[in-house]
């Protein structure tokens, strides 16, 4: 995960006061890309308001054959325990709709 | 407001903060402006994302409304109907944005402007084109746009679609349907193959004694294995496939006399469809952004197109190294090139992005097949992270087979949803 700022940017970001926080507001490598299928109302279920510990525990899962998917495995399998935990922080905070 | 599926809730985490972030006063002051070209999967996703963050966002569509290709092909074989393709841009008027129907015309680069048809001229401080494909109607021999009223590619969902459906649902009984598959890389790499499955599906129910011919300038081809077993499962007396060690690249097409040709035999065909070679949509050549190949090359952290700065390439257009054309990239590099925007207006860093693929086929209905993929830059591309993704089981029971017909009935729905809805 890249998090190098210059120093020029860094005096940006805390002159403008937001822009270290709106920087860790991003969502984490991948997560943007659940939502494509995630969703309340969905088979696949909506990923916001469940806990950060649910959806570690579901990725991990997954990843190790010991949940059955279809297709959840295979996207697993992409992202490793600190990459999931950090998908998994970023829908539970994002809270129910 | 009606709850959107990361409308309300991200404006509040991520818009809040980013909007406040964009109008400081060390950048000027003012909200930096960004032009989206297209209203499909790509660019409908990325405008949402940008406004959503509370960047001045204009999104330019020439279309009235957006017809859908993914689940298309069941059009094509009378399982469903156009209308259940065809999406509203109402609610993307209504997401914090400007919608201007009309016709990106010209990208002056220099002057950070793109030009309307009907004259407007829409500056910008970055420009997001998501143009989709041209048809390339000077690759095969005989098939201009012309010869596609006779002989639909229906690469383009709409009408395409629709006069397909017509003339196999016309055909006589014991006719020949021809399908023709274009060289790598083309919009949907597993969309001629669910093609011919379901056209197949479709003659042994309704027209037994007819065939159809699926001519491939290519040797292999997505889900291959999958597709290949249901065709011998299912297909055996209906589908003869050629591919290009075969004899199947089409080297001509007659459309008055309805006739195929390749290097080795001449088909005379009841109903053809070609779908040709293709290439980035016109404006992105036009701003400079496409290559010899006709598509688009891009840095794989914000998709910026490699030969014109401050323009960014997403979705069918963009030569996204092993991302596969399909919507579900289009709207995952949507998501990921506007928070780079924002990033970069922000003078941020854009972070390394992981994207997701998956794609749903059908060999027959309530039958289905998937292939999915987690992508990283890697030396300059974006690549598959090794161990991850990968097709379906080629063993897999009935009903998992019809487990995943329902997502990918679930996915269409949910996608569109979160695109257009």
């Amino acid at each position: 995960m890249s998090r190098r700022y210059s120093p020029f940017l860094l005096a940006l970001a805390l002159a403008c006061g937001t822009a270290a926080r709106a920087a860790e507001l991003r969502p984490p490598p991948g997560a943007s890309s659940c939502t494509g299928c995630h969703a309340q109302g969905a088979a696949m279920g909506a990923l916001e308001g469940r806990s950060e510990a649910e959806i570690v525990a579901a990725l991990a899962a997954f990843r190790s054959g010991e949940r059955p998917a279809t297709i959840m495995n295979r996207i697993a399998r992409g992202f490793d325990a600190d990459e999931s935990r950090a998908i998994a922080a970023w829908f539970a905070a994002r809270g129910s709709h | 407001m009606r709850a959107m599926p990361h409308g309300p809730t991200r404006r509040a985490l991520l818009g809040g903060a980013a909007a406040a972030t964009l109008a400081c006063p060390a950048l000027g002051g003012t909200r930096p402006r960004v032009v989206v070209v297209g209203a499909g999967f790509g660019g409908a996703t990325a405008a949402r994302w940008l406004a959503a963050g509370g960047v001045d966002t204009t999104l330019v569509e020439a279309s009235p409304n957006y017809v859908a290709c993914p689940r298309s092909n069941e059009v094509v074989a009378g399982l469903r109907g156009i209308e259940a393709q065809t999406l509203g841009y109402d609610a993307l008027g209504r997401a914090g944005l400007t919608f201007v129907h009309g016709t990106a015309r010209a990208v002056d680069a220099g002057a950070r402007r793109v030009s309307l048809g009907d004259g407007t001229a829409l500056p910008y401080d970055r420009l997001i084109l998501s143009p989709g494909i041209d048809l390339r109607f000077d690759a095969v021999p005989g098939y201009d746009a012309a010869a596609a009223e006779a002989m639909p590619h229906a690469w383009k969902a709409g009408a395409q679609t629709v006069l397909l459906a017509r003339q196999l649902a016309a055909m006589p009984e014991g006719g020949t349907v021809v399908l023709s598959a274009p060289a790598n890389p083309y919009r949907c790499p597993p969309g001629p193959y669910e093609r011919a499955s379901l056209i197949a599906h479709f003659l042994k129910a309704r027209k037994p004694r007819a065939k159809l011919i699926l001519l491939d300038a290519k040797d292999t081809f997505s889900k291959q294995k999958l597709f290949e077993a249901a065709w011998a499962r299912l297909y055996r007396d209906v589908l003869e496939v050629v591919p290009l060690a075969g004899g199947g690249q089409v080297s001509e097409v007659d459309p008055a006399a309805m006739v195929v040709r390749t290097d080795f035999a001449e088909i005379k065909a009841d109903v053809a469809c070609i779908i040709p070679p293709q290439r980035a949509g016109r404006i992105a050549a036009q701003a400079g952004c496409a290559d010899r190949s006709g598509w688009c090359p891009i840095d794989p952290v914000s998709f910026e197109s490699r030969l014109v700065p401050g323009i960014h390439v997403i979705g069918d257009a963009a030569i996204a190294g092993a991302m596969p054309k399909s919507a579900f990239s289009a709207n995952a590099q949507g998501k990921v090139c506007a928070q780079a925007v924002i990033d970069l207006l922000a003078g941020r860093e854009p972070e390394t992005p992981r994207l997701i693929n998956t794609c749903y086929s059908l060999v027959a209905p309530d039958d289905g097949i998937s292939i999915a993929g987690v992508f990283r830059p890697t030396d300059g591309q974006l690549a598959d992270v090794p161990g991850a993704g990968g097709i379906s089981p080629l063993d897999a029971p009935d009903a998992v087979r019809r487990q995943e017909a329902a997502y990918g009935e679930s996915w269409y729905r949910t996608i569109t949803r979160e695109v257009f809805g």
